[in-house]
């Protein structure tokens, strides 16, 4: 483990913890909204048959880094009726909230942040405080948009925590386990092993599973995307009815924070959905780094593997950004709790029936 | 029951059906023009900034007369005996100095009235668009070709020429009274 690495190194257990938990933000987050942010702007573009940004850099590459020096440079307004403190810790309880999630997701087989038995469990916990940060954002903002946007956000990743949970609860039921770490291991070897081919354990179950499996994909990954607030669930944020929803009245750095808290959490979202039905970092097709008797190679291609999957459903999300026009609020609790709520109800129990036999 | 069952049918469809087309246009080529790399060629009759080819120009005014907003501004003065202002491309005898040829292109509506009344053809249409200024009368354009020093001469020129002539007149006609000078 790499915090074992580090304590080796350093021989203090507080040096050692703080860099081991600094990783995930400073060699994957950081790095991921740079490249994330302008990976959306140009499938955006490509969508819609423009280029998307061009200017700076080869084809655009350099565009976020500008975006960034901009926004470190800009004013930092805080209007006069704001709530300051509510208003200033806002956008920190979001980021933390978003960036505590990556301390129990497994990177590779040889780092996990804090390898706990709750792991699955903890996130939904701990995602919960952006809702806090946002309801918080929209209060201090005095701002009536904002205060909109916020409720319709809280309303909205309340609702859709409940589907969510549920098919967590049935993969839990399903494995046994809430330890992302575990999970991930069970889901070892070929990609048929994964849980959303129904598992490593070669049964009837298996194939039973494989419909019901894959419902339990689709109903996870629409709610994630609602509760990371994306398209066509962007109604916190909606820009033509609410300006931009909660973080309106922010500006400089604390906007920068409120734009990396959504791209941590997209992340966040696929890779929790990837460790629990498409084998977490496990490879699909066995690793080089048997066949050549190389230890190290690995973690290299399970981190590669964790990126891709990642990556993949972040595309995805993005796809469907520019494919899907955005819910009406009404709508949005409909599918919620008329649809997404009793099919992963009538999943779970399935599931557990099949798993029985 | 039907209708529900329905409806998750048609949304996951629906669903399925925009991503296909959204994921086709991903491959299409993006019909965007990088602007000031690569410019659209323009219409065959396009109509853009005014150029004046002041070794045509004879002066006469018609071009100014028929701008409907009177963006042109046009001074001339008459050559003395014994300049020669050469002649024009299609022939033409200069006989005019100009010496104030200004168009305003804040007020200029590029309708290209001033173009056909020419004679000598010496105003016309380029293909230039980009000329935007920060001040407005940076858009007021001289095409004169003389220097100021020589626009003042020239005027110098006509006004001695003209009293010489009224003295010669005067001289001639024995008047005792003095005629007031005319001016040009």
């Amino acid at each position: 483990m790499i915090y074992n690495f580090f304590y080796n190194l350093f021989g203090s257990e507080i040096i050692a913890g703080f860099i081991s938990a600094a990783l995930p933000l400073l060699i994957f987050i950081l790095p991921f909204a740079l490249i994330a942010v302008l990976l959306e702007r140009k499938v955006a573009g490509h969508m819609q048959d423009r280029l998307g940004p061009m200017r700076v850099g080869y084809h655009g590459i350099l565009q976020t880094i500008a975006d960034i020096i901009k926004l470190l440079q800009k004013e930092d307004i805080i209007a006069r009726e704001n709530d300051k403190l509510l208003f200033n810790i806002a956008p920190i309880l979001v980021f933390a909230g978003s960036y505590a999630a990556f301390a129990a997701i497994p990177f590779t087989s040889a780092y996990i942040g804090a390898n706990i038995d709750l792991g699955i469990f903890y996130i939904i916990a701990v995602t919960g405080l952006v809702v806090a940060g946002i309801l918080m954002a929209g209060w201090a903002s005095n701002n009536k948009y904002s205060l909109l946007g916020a409720m319709r956000s809280a309303a909205q990743i309340v609702s859709y925590e409940i589907p969510t949970i549920l098919v967590v609860l049935t993969l839990v039921m399903f494995t046994g386990t809430t330890n992302l770490m575990t999970l991930s291991e069970n889901q070892t070897a070929l990609f048929w092993n994964w849980n959303i081919f129904g598992g490593p354990e070669l049964s009837l179950a298996k194939f039973l599973l494989i419909p019901f499996m894959i419902i339990a994909f689709l109903i996870i990954y629409i709610s994630t995307l609602a509760e990371v607030n994306r398209t066509p669930f962007d109604i916190p944020e909606a820009e033509s009815e609410l300006v931009s929803g909660y973080h309106t009245e922010y500006s400089g750095m604390k906007f920068a924070m409120f734009f990396l808290a959504e791209y941590a959490n997209m992340f966040a979202v696929s890779a929790i959905v990837s460790a629990l039905f498409f084998g977490g970092y496990h490879s699909p097709f066995g690793y080089l780094g048997n066949t050549l008797d190389i230890q190290w190679l690995i973690p290299v291609e399970q981190f590669f593997w964790f990126t891709f999957k990642g990556v993949f459903f972040v595309f995805v999300q993005m796809w469907l950004r520019w494919t899907l026009p955005r819910l009406r609020v009404d709508q949005l609790m409909t599918a919620s709790w008329k649809y997404l709520i009793p099919i992963a109800f009538v999943n779970l129990l399935i599931v557990g029936i099949i798993t029985l036999i | 029951m039907k209708e529900y069952f329905n409806n998750i049918y048609t949304a996951l469809y629906t669903i399925f059906v925009g991503m296909k087309i959204t994921f086709r246009h991903l491959f299409i080529p993006a019909v965007t023009i990088q602007y000031p790399d690569v410019k659209l060629k323009l219409p065959e009759r396009e109509r853009n900034r005014l150029y004046v080819n002041m070794d045509d120009c004879i002066g006469c005014d018609q071009c100014s007369r028929a701008c409907p907003v009177s963006c042109i501004e046009i001074e001339t003065v008459k050559s003395i005996p014994g300049e020669d202002l050469g002649k024009t491309s299609n022939g033409k005898k200069k006989v005019l100095w100009v010496t104030k040829f200004n168009i305003d292109f804040a007020k200029c509506c590029y309708c290209q009235l001033c173009v056909f009344p020419c004679p000598t053809e010496c105003i016309y249409m380029t293909d230039v668009y980009e000329f935007s200024e920060y001040e407005r009368e940076n858009l007021i354009y001289d095409f004169v070709t003389l220097t100021p020093e020589e626009r003042e001469q020239k005027k110098l020129n006509f006004e001695k020429f003209m009293a010489e002539k009224a003295a010669a007149d005067a001289a001639a006609k024995q008047a005792p009274k003095d005629e007031p000078k005319k001016e040009a």
